[in-house]
């Protein structure tokens, strides 16, 4: 269990972290999710001991860890670019957690040589003992390095963009592959990554930062499909923004009425994900500007009477169905919008 | 190169290599090749009668085991300069890093006259010293260091600062202390580097001379180096004495330097290609 308690970091004039609170329950894989710039690596390396918060505590198991040196958190931290010792053999990087303890808690030779042959084996690479990090490729360095971050039994085990430098296979069969490896070694996980996709398939927990605060925490379902904040709702996935004007509960979108409830009156911004739009040939309110076919889908972008962008993704059938073409006028229906007040956003 | 007539992706091979090859020949193998060939003419008895001469054998003692006592100890302190110029800022480190440069650029029989005034037994630093440097086979050790700092820094300075922060993190959140940490991840970095600074600084020590003679007090069979010896013999018209010592030492320092880059080469090999 970790918990995390009103941190702040500030470099200079910048506020990496302002005031964040977390709790991460064992077992748990989590997600720190957020563009560039908005803390989650510093949240990361702060629960690794790598920075030190200005305000704030950092608990592991129920014990203050603030003051406590990287070294002796047993934390494990994998690198976004691996940091493999390239001096050393693939079978020595993983080791190398385990030949520099001291005293009695240190295992005999036979036992690390025992040890790191399982781990080998657990992340594939049980015949490349003897190889160099240089003589290996990106996603056999990246297993390597989370081998030798397990050698050490961490107890937590951070991943700092750990498929970022991947190219796209590969690292769809190292997520995947890492899920399962998690469940069956009952690790508590915390991850940062910047790819909504990757958070969502990977993650039994989101926590969506930005500039240096949470904006929300919540399982990938929750999180997509109620987005606290307008921010949440733009960085998941592709979101039509739309002006809106709230009276009495009521939100005006264009043509549509929306319920608002709870929502003060005044100008308000309201989303739309385009595939929650259906397509028609009635009461055609917007026209087609240009359409691109995306494997299954098709996109619109389509043009509202008053100009405003929009964009709808529709499936291959109805498409056909309608036989649409570009410039011919449309009629709308959103299944779903999300009204925000103006001073949210 | 299977087949010599292969096409090559960068043009100008030919007279690329061509005036290497003459420009090398002009300034280095020739005069050096000249050497040989002088030392070569002279009988093998007359070589051993030279070289086996008391004189000559302490001083390439003292040349040989001098120099490589001086590269060993700015192989340490040229590190630890190197390390506090990579690793820490403070006012004036571009100073310092600027004075690094000095003895490569101070003539040295500047070098040479200034360490003798400091080392000699009534100098600034020589009054507080319990030994004796100046004119002692110590005092060439002392110029040797001067004139080789650089060497070690340089090389090192660079490869320092491509050693990744995170690699030291990386080493901590396993649970290396900081002393492991610097003996296992931080030195066989910067390993190869190092060395190639310290065989720098050897080579050198071993070629110098101008500021060696004033500090070493230059007694036969003591505190005389090779270049000294050689310089001598010149001037004693002996030329066939001179050549036959520069040639052996040639030969040494070649072998030596052939060694260091032999290693080097075997290091690289182990840890494959270079990624």
């Amino acid at each position: 269990m970790i918990h995390v308690e009103h941190l702040t970091k500030r470099f200079g004039a910048f506020t990496a972290l302002d005031d964040v609170s977390l709790a991460v329950p064992d077992g748990r894989l989590v997600a720190l999710l957020g563009p560039s710039g908005s803390g989650k690596t510093t949240l990361l390396r702060i629960l690794a001991g790598l920075d030190h918060p200005d305000a704030g505590s950092v608990h592991l198991d129920g014990l203050d860890a603030t003051a406590v040196k990287t070294r002796d958190r047993r934390v494990g931290f994998v690198f976004q670019h691996y940091a493999l010792f390239r001096h050393m053999s693939v079978a020595e990087n993983v080791a190398f957690g385990l030949n520099v303890r001291k005293g009695p808690g240190k295992p005999a030779k036979a036992e690390i040589a025992r040890r790191v042959g399982t781990l080998l084996d657990l992340v594939q690479l049980g015949g490349l003992a003897g190889r160099y990090p240089s003589q290996l490729s990106g996603g056999q360095r990246q297993r390597v390095a989370l081998a030798r971050a397990l050698a050490v039994e961490p107890r937590l085990l951070l991943l700092d963009e750990p498929f970022g430098a991947l190219d796209a296979q590969v690292r769809k069969d190292l997520r995947r592959w890492l899920r399962q490896l998690h469940d069956e070694m009952g690790l508590t996980s915390v991850f940062v990554t910047h790819d909504q996709e990757e958070a969502l398939e990977l993650a039994d927990e989101v926590v969506v930062m930005s500039k240096g605060r949470i904006e929300q925490i919540g399982s990938p379902a929750e999180i997509y499909d109620n987005p606290a904040t307008p921010f949440v709702f733009q960085f998941l996935g592709n979101a039509n923004r739309l002006e809106a004007s709230i009276a009495g509960g009521v939100a005006r979108v264009g043509h549509w009425r929306v319920a608002a409830p709870g929502i003060p009156d005044g100008p308000g911004v309201a989303f739309i994900r385009p595939h929650e739009i259906d397509v028609d040939l009635a009461d055609p309110v917007a026209a087609i500007r240009h359409q691109v076919v995306l494997g299954p889908v098709v996109r619109l972008d389509l043009a509202l009477a008053d100009g405003t962008a929009v964009e709808a993704a529709i499936d291959r059938e109805t498409h056909a169905r309608l036989a649409l073409r570009p410039g011919q006028p449309v009629g709308l229906t959103a299944r779903r919008i999300r009204i925000f007040a103006e001073n949210e956003v | 190169m299977a087949k010599g007539i292969a096409r090559r992706i960068i043009p100008g091979f030919a007279p690329t290599l061509g005036l290497t090859l003459a420009y090398l020949s002009l300034v280095v193998l020739i005069p050096l090749a000249a050497l040989v060939l002088k030392a070569a003419g002279m009988g093998a008895a007359q070589w051993l009668d030279t070289l086996t001469d008391a004189r000559v054998l302490a001083a390439f003692k003292l040349s040989f085991g001098g120099a490589l006592a001086a590269a060993l100890v700015n192989g340490l302190f040229g590190l630890l300069i190197a390390w506090v110029l990579v690793r820490y800022s403070f006012p004036g480190r571009k100073l310092v890093d600027a004075l690094i440069d000095l003895p490569f650029a101070l003539p040295t029989a500047v070098a040479g006259i200034a360490l003798t005034a400091l080392y000699a037994p009534a100098g600034w630093i020589g009054r507080f010293l319990p030994v004796q440097v100046a004119f002692t086979p110590l005092g060439v050790v002392v110029a040797m260091i001067f004139i080789g700092v650089p060497f070690v820094v340089r090389t090192v300075e660079p490869v320092l600062q491509d050693v990744d922060a995170e690699l030291e993190e990386a080493a901590a959140s396993l649970g290396a202390s900081r002393p492991q940490t610097f003996r296992l991840v931080v030195l066989p970095a910067v390993g190869p580097a190092l060395l190639t600074g310290i065989s720098l600084s050897f080579a050198r020590a071993v070629g110098e001379y101008g500021s060696i003679i004033f500090i070493a007090g230059n007694l036969p069979g003591v505190s005389e180096i090779v270049p000294l010896l050689i310089v001598t013999k010149l001037e004693q018209y002996d030329y066939v004495g001179a050549t036959a010592i520069a040639a052996l030492m040639l030969l040494v320092s070649f072998a030596m330097l052939l060694a260091v880059n032999l290693l080097q080469k075997w290091n690289r090999q182990r840890m494959g290609a270079a990624s």
